[in-house]
């Protein structure tokens, strides 16, 4: 915008709102409201989307009467480290007040996008009941609902368009939810049950897929076979995401014949995943497929050994996203980079996940795919070694990187060859990668990496360490030097009370703090509270009770401290004490 | 010394002696390896300080253990050159649990022979230079199988039986036609280790009990084959 803001004053309203509807990232929204009282209300009042990081950092009735358009929300529940086991069960993260909330408050609600978040059967009943023009529901990683909950939306959701599940704990009670989709449902768009564990009727799938020809994307699980999977995609050619159920078939059979043919048809998918049972036999079908392909995920593949990879990625040229098992091999991962060179984002999921197998993966094909991919600027990398020698020649090959993560199976494994900490080789992508906004590091690491994390990582906004570091100078480096910093996860670190306390004020820029089975004692987070009345710091203590009475030298298994206008939430379980 | 940072030096100390490496729960201190592993799995286990020390402990003792179990494995002939570490620590590597789950699940049914997921058994055919494998629960009727075992079998002319034998095997959906003049009888060991003719119980508990398929030529059914003709005749 060119004309200078004194002069935007002077518009009507409508006329900011109608400049203001082209600004849609929530960061963007942000910042126009603060740009004078009038860009406040008229931002406020035609803003429908909004995104909320942390759902204790502000209350439901605070969104509802700031803004009163809402029609999509976006909450985020339990901290990240929830999804490796280190929250307990209970600790938060319900949905429900927030859905009554909306009811009450006669929100029309459209669209609701949920992560880490405890969803109820009831929160689900109470979602398709309140909200005639409710469009879209996207629960990641979530649990505490049923099929029967979902039940409940195929029946009253009467424009449904996108139900989108992904990696939730579902209990399955063997209803027929799928069948509750009216015959009038023709709306939909997108259907992702790939995390369900039950069985759904077959007949009432293809019905519905058959009547909705609007459908993009289907993501079926694992229950729905092959034959099945053919007779839907002869009915929806439209298809653009694919994902499979069982792939599993006698490839002399006829169905298995009549497959091939209909993949062959398929020219508009170009995403791919599923394979949550796979014969190696059977993968030949798909290579028609893969030529188109922008998104392949065959993570949950284990049963394709590395030469059936190598061929299936060869056909591959134009993969923008691969989520792949290390059962791919260094051999493999040279194949990817010889092939794939529109490549964007690569996740290589370890396949065993205590690591006494084959060293599958290791820093080799981490520096081919460098070498080969130059539009690479995601990784997240599991495997057996790493070397700094291999890390710097990455950094030096892709300085575009935005999210860096690494892990090694072995936390603390030094470099390979040096037998020396790890730090030069993150310095190097530190470095390198100006616009580096997400780390994850392993291996051996000493306070250097966040002396280098601290002086270069101008844009890093989310760090996750784990048994790394010496002392309390390693995470000050990091709270110093990273201005943009967001979110910061720490676990098994010396880090204690000197670095928690040396700059308060630093955590009412960031999202949250989550630090386990460091140095901290309940008295330097009762202090840390004390002076910071605008953060819950939540002590999470299993073991050992603590509550108001214990003493200051108590240490501290797990402290979550996040900044929020709600104050304490009165959820909190018994083994949650917020200072 | 923290126990925290006192534990990462021993993580550090033994990888530089032994090359740790974090292993399954087992071998010498498989039961507190084991509880750590069944806390790793329990959601709402306890965890933090108590499995820390589990840990120091399990390193800090078994430095002498993991010598022998090193020398151990070499002479074995084991496949990985790394000592297998006693301790598993919360949390690491970091995967959500549902794709451990899936994980778990598949390497469970791929390693059972017979599992959830597959029926593996051997199929011969009298006179067949080699044996085959399939899996039956792929198919859904004796009629499917059937039909699969002829096109497997196809590429056989069988012993004396001549072409003939082999056609009516292939060309016909009905067992029945199979004894028509043909010379083959289709027959299964089952649980208890008798050979019974194919046919009779219902698909799925043949599945369930079927541990090979032998195609016998008729001149070795002798005594099954009379009564085959007849079974095969009420059926149709």
């Amino acid at each position: 915008m060119c004309v200078a803001p004194c002069m935007m004053n002077y518009f009507p309203e409508e006329v900011l709102e109608h400049i203001f509807n082209f600004v849609s990232s929530h960061k963007n929204r942000n910042a126009v409201s603060l740009v004078c009282k009038n860009w406040y209300f008229v931002e406020r009042f035609s803003r429908d989307k909004v995104f909320i990081g942390n759902c204790y950092a502000i209350s439901s009735e605070r969104l509802i009467s700031r803004f009163p358009r809402l029609r999509s929300l976006t909450l985020k529940g339990k901290p990240h480290f929830a999804d490796f086991n280190l929250v307990p069960n209970d600790w938060g993260g319900y949905v429900y007040p927030w859905i009554e909330a909306m009811a009450k408050g006669n929100v029309n609600l459209e669209e609701l996008r949920l992560k880490r978040m405890v969803v109820s059967d009831e929160s689900l009943e109470l979602l398709a009941r309140s909200f005639a023009n409710f469009k879209s529901l996207v629960l990641v990683s979530c649990e505490g609902f049923t099929t029967d909950g979902l039940a409940a939306i195929a029946s009253n959701c009467r424009h449904l368009r996108e139900l989108d599940l992904q990696e939730n704990e579902v209990e399955d009670r063997r209803g027929k939810w799928l069948s509750c989709f009216p015959d009038s449902c023709t709306s939909l768009v997108s259907l992702n049950f790939a995390c369900l564990k039950g069985e759904v009727n077959l007949a009432a799938l293809e019905r519905l897929v058959t009547r909705c020809r609007n459908l993009q994307s289907l993501r079926v699980n694992h229950a729905v076979p092959l034959e099945a999977l053919q007779k839907i995609l002869i009915n929806a050619p439209q298809l653009t995401d694919l994902g499979t159920g069982s792939f599993i078939h006698d490839p002399l059979s006829e169905t298995y014949i009549k497959l091939k043919s209909t993949f062959q048809k398929c020219t508009s998918v170009r995403s791919l995943s599923g394979f949550l049972e796979v014969s190696p036999s059977c993968l030949p079908v798909i290579y028609p497929v893969c030529s188109n392909l922008t998104s392949l995920n065959l993570s949950y593949a284990s049963g394709i050994f590395n030469n059936e990879l190598i061929k299936l990625m060869q056909h591959c040229q134009k993969l923008e996203r691969l989520w792949i098992l290390d059962t791919i091999g260094d051999e493999g991962l040279n194949v990817v980079a010889s092939t794939c060179k529109e490549l964007q984002e690569l996740r290589v999921f370890p396949s065993d996940l205590y690591g006494v197998g084959n060293a599958a993966v290791t820093e080799v094909g981490l520096v081919a795919i460098s070498a080969g991919c130059p539009k690479l600027n995601s990784i997240l990398y599991f495997c057996q070694q790493m070397t700094n020698a291999a890390l710097a020649i990455v950094a030096k090959n892709c300085p575009n990187f935005i999210r860096f993560r690494l892990c090694t199976i072995n936390p603390v494994v030094p470099d390979a060859v040096t037998m020396q900490p790890l730090d030069e080789g993150f310095g190097a992508i530190v470095r390198a990668c100006k616009g580096l906004k997400r780390l994850s590091v392993s291996g051996l690491l000493t306070d250097q990496v966040f002396l280098y994390i601290g002086m270069y990582a101008e844009q890093l906004e989310m760090l996750s360490i784990a048994f790394a570091g010496d002392s309390d100078k390693g995470m000050l480096y990091v709270l110093n030097g990273c201005k943009k910093l967001k979110k910061l996860e720490i676990r098994d670190s010396p880090f204690g009370n000197m670095a928690l306390l040396a700059d308060v004020g630093k955590y009412e820029t960031m999202r949250s703090l989550w630090m386990s089975s460091c140095e901290l004692t309940l008295g330097a987070c009762r202090t840390l509270a004390k002076k910071m009345p605008m953060l819950n710091v939540e002590i999470i203590n299993e073991g050992e009770q603590i509550d108001g009475g214990s003493d200051d030298r108590q240490k501290v298994e797990k402290m979550y401290l996040y900044r929020t206008l709600a104050g304490p939430r009165k959820d909190a379980p018994e083994f949650v004490l917020t200072l | 010394m923290t126990s925290t940072t006192q534990m990462m030096d021993d993580f550090r100390l033994n990888y530089e002696e032994t090359k740790l490496c974090l292993g399954l729960p087992g071998g010498k201190n498989g039961n507190e390896g084991s509880d750590s592993a069944a806390k790793n799995n329990n959601q709402g286990g306890k965890r933090g300080f108590s499995e820390t020390v589990d840990l120091k402990l399990n390193l800090a003792t078994s430095r002498d253990e993991q010598v022998d179990e090193k020398e151990e494995n070499v002479s074995s002939g084991a496949g990985s050159t790394d000592t297998p570490a006693k301790a598993q620590v919360v949390g690491w590597p970091p995967v959500r649990s549902f794709r451990k789950n899936i994980l778990s699940v598949q390497k469970g049914s791929n390693a059972e022979i017979g599992g959830q997921n597959s029926a593996f058994v051997k199929v011969s055919v009298d006179g067949a230079p080699y044996l085959r494998k399939v899996d039956l629960k792929i198919y859904k009727s004796y009629q499917e199988l059937s039909q699969a075992l002829s096109k497997m079998f196809s590429s056989f002319t069988i012993g004396d039986c001549g072409a003939n034998g082999m056609k009516d095997f292939m060309n016909e959906n009905k067992l029945t036609d199979l004894i028509n003049g043909s010379e083959y009888v289709p027959t299964y060991e089952d649980k208890d280790g008798d050979w019974m003719l194919v046919g009779d119980v219902p698909w799925e508990m043949f599945v369930n009990s079927c541990k090979r398929l032998r195609i016998m030529k008729g001149s070795e059914a002798i005594g099954l084959a009379p009564r085959a003709v007849e079974k095969c005749k009420s059926r149709s």
